[in-house]
């Protein structure tokens, strides 16, 4: 097996005195997407916030291409190709749409990614550029958050809870856009509620309960018995 | 009758060096929530830098601002990042009464080396110089004051909402967290903001100067003009600081016009005022 893009060993995070990730041990190959699933509380946005360096760890607790990165500020994890799509969007209320995209480009990664194929992705916030970004309604929001990332041409994108709070139709609209995205050969790590949809778009899951990984494996081999017991800890 | 438009424009042309005093205050809060209770006693600094520079290289004040500009910048970023970052977090009290301390050691070590004596900044001709418009009065030196001022918001506002570094300030404001996910170092950003603001403070101290004598008890006194010139404009609003700072300059001329012992009072009567009928300020920024 090629040495993974990143690998957790013993990933703990606390929140004062309590403790939300008990050592979590989890590999992800280049070009791979997986999917995070798990309860509220399970915590997945935990494990987000761990890798982006929004919560600092031991070193040696989050490795990235061999790196080791668990103790770096998130700016510099941000350099390094890791870009956190945030749960609820999380736009900037004082900038417009551009800005917010541009400022996503601010760490000068070169790839794919500009203003301009943001726009091609979706030609809708083009049209919006210069309003400001809380004009916008909830999926447009999103388009931006999802943009925002892309901006920065990480080779590692997390996206937590993208579809939380959004319409039918405009979550059908954004994961119809993300083939788009991991298909140029992005690294991906997907949190979503609806359990379907983040099975049909990854090949790999694993299910967090309690800050703990209690399910993994390859999408096409876990069965609904095991989701179920490894999302509620009961046995269905 | 002319009297009293001549102690009006007065105090608009004194609006403006209170708008300077405001405006690092101003933006250090926007920026970062941090309120610099050494902001006064800063000015005050930059306007004996501003001596030392003028007497020892022999300059006019305003050449000087060559060397105190980016000495006060400097000063500025070294505080942020070596003190003043560290006592923020969600508490505001730690940054009020770091920057307490702040006042008391600036006051106490301007005292040591440059005694209590009054000082005054030499400005030569263009202190005394005067333009008559329409019978009434005006000192150049006001008037470069007031334009500064004006061309100091304009380029702060400028700053603000056209580069990427103002882009920087604005994303840090809103959420700290995700800036720092864009590849936004805060430390540095706050950095970078305070060093700004002590360049407009250098500005700010150096006019004060020139203006008018001063000695290190008077920085309290310059902060109180420029915390009530900033709650009047509405927080966070560059130009409304500097309509805040003309409201206050015009109250106080207007107070002198009556009695010369009711000039400092009056410009607080017109802050407390503002404050009671618009708790905002006049010119609130607009939340999106």
């Amino acid at each position: 097996m090629p040495e993974p893009l990143l690998t957790l060993s013993g990933l703990d995070a606390h929140y004062g005195d309590f403790q939300a990730l008990y050592g979590l041990d989890l590999e992800i190959a280049q070009g791979e997407v997986v999917a995070m699933i798990g309860a509220n509380g399970a915590g997945k946005t935990t494990l987000m916030r761990s890798i982006s360096g929004l919560l600092r760890n031991r070193s040696d607790a989050v490795v990235y291409r061999g790196q080791p990165i668990g103790a770096l500020r998130a700016d510099q994890v941000a350099g390094l190709g890791i870009a956190l799509v945030p749960e609820g969007r999380q736009l900037f209320p004082s900038l417009s749409v551009e800005e917010n995209l541009a400022i996503g480009g601010r760490v000068g990664r070169k790839g794919p990614w500009s203003l301009k194929s943001v726009y091609g992705l979706f030609p809708i916030l083009e049209e919006r550029r210069a309003q400001a970004s809380t004009s916008l309604s909830g999926g447009q929001q999103q388009m931006v958050a999802i943009g925002r990332a892309l901006m920065a041409n990480p080779d590692l994108i997390l996206f937590d809870e993208i579809s939380l709070g959004l319409a039918p139709v405009v979550i059908r609209q954004i994961y119809d856009a993300l083939p788009g995205i991991v298909g140029e050969g992005m690294t991906a790590v997907i949190v979503e509620q609806d359990i379907q949809r983040a099975l049909a778009i990854s090949a790999r899951m694993f299910c967090l309960m309690e800050g703990r990984i209690a399910l993994s494996g390859k999408t096409s081999d876990v069965t609904h018995a095991e989701i179920t017991a490894a999302y509620f800890g009961v046995d269905a | 009758m002319i009297e009293w438009a001549n102690a009006v424009m007065q105090g608009v042309l004194l609006g403006g060096l209170y708008a300077l005093f405001a405006a690092g205050l101003s933006l250090i809060f926007g920026v970062m929530r941090l309120v610099n209770i050494a902001h006064g006693d800063l000015i005050i600094l930059a306007a004996y830098l501003g001596l030392t520079t003028t007497v020892m290289l022999g300059v006019h004040p305003f050449l000087a601002l060559l060397v105190v500009m980016p000495v006060m910048a400097g000063i500025g970023y070294a505080l942020q990042r070596g003190v003043l970052n560290h006592t923020l977090g969600p508490d505001i009290l730690p940054p009020l009464l770091v920057t307490f301390g702040l006042s008391v050691i600036i006051q106490n070590a301007l005292l040591e080396t440059y005694t209590a004596d009054p000082r005054k900044l030499a400005g030569g001709a263009v202190e005394t110089a005067s333009l008559d418009l329409g019978g009434i009065a005006v000192g150049v030196l006001p008037l470069l004051t007031f334009g500064i001022a004006v061309a100091v918001i304009a380029g702060l506002q400028f700053v603000f909402y056209r580069t990427g570094l103002g882009r920087g300030f604005r994303a840090v404001s809103d959420n700290q967290d995700i800036a720092q996910l864009m590849g936004l170092n805060k430390a540095h950003v706050f950095g970078m903001a305070m060093a700004l603001a002590l360049a407009v403070v250098a500005i700010a101290g150096v006019l004060l100067g020139m203006r008018t004598s001063f000695d290190p008890a008077i920085g309290g006194g310059r902060l109180i003009f420029g915390f009530e010139a900033v709650i009047i404009g509405g927080l966070g609003n560059l130009w409304g600081t500097l309509a805040g700072g003309v409201i206050l300059g015009v109250a106080q001329t207007l107070g002198a016009k009556i009695d010369p012992g009711f000039q400092i009072l009056a410009g607080h009567i017109a802050f407390l005022v503002v404050l009671a009928i618009r708790p905002n300020g006049l010119f609130p920024r607009v939340e999106h």
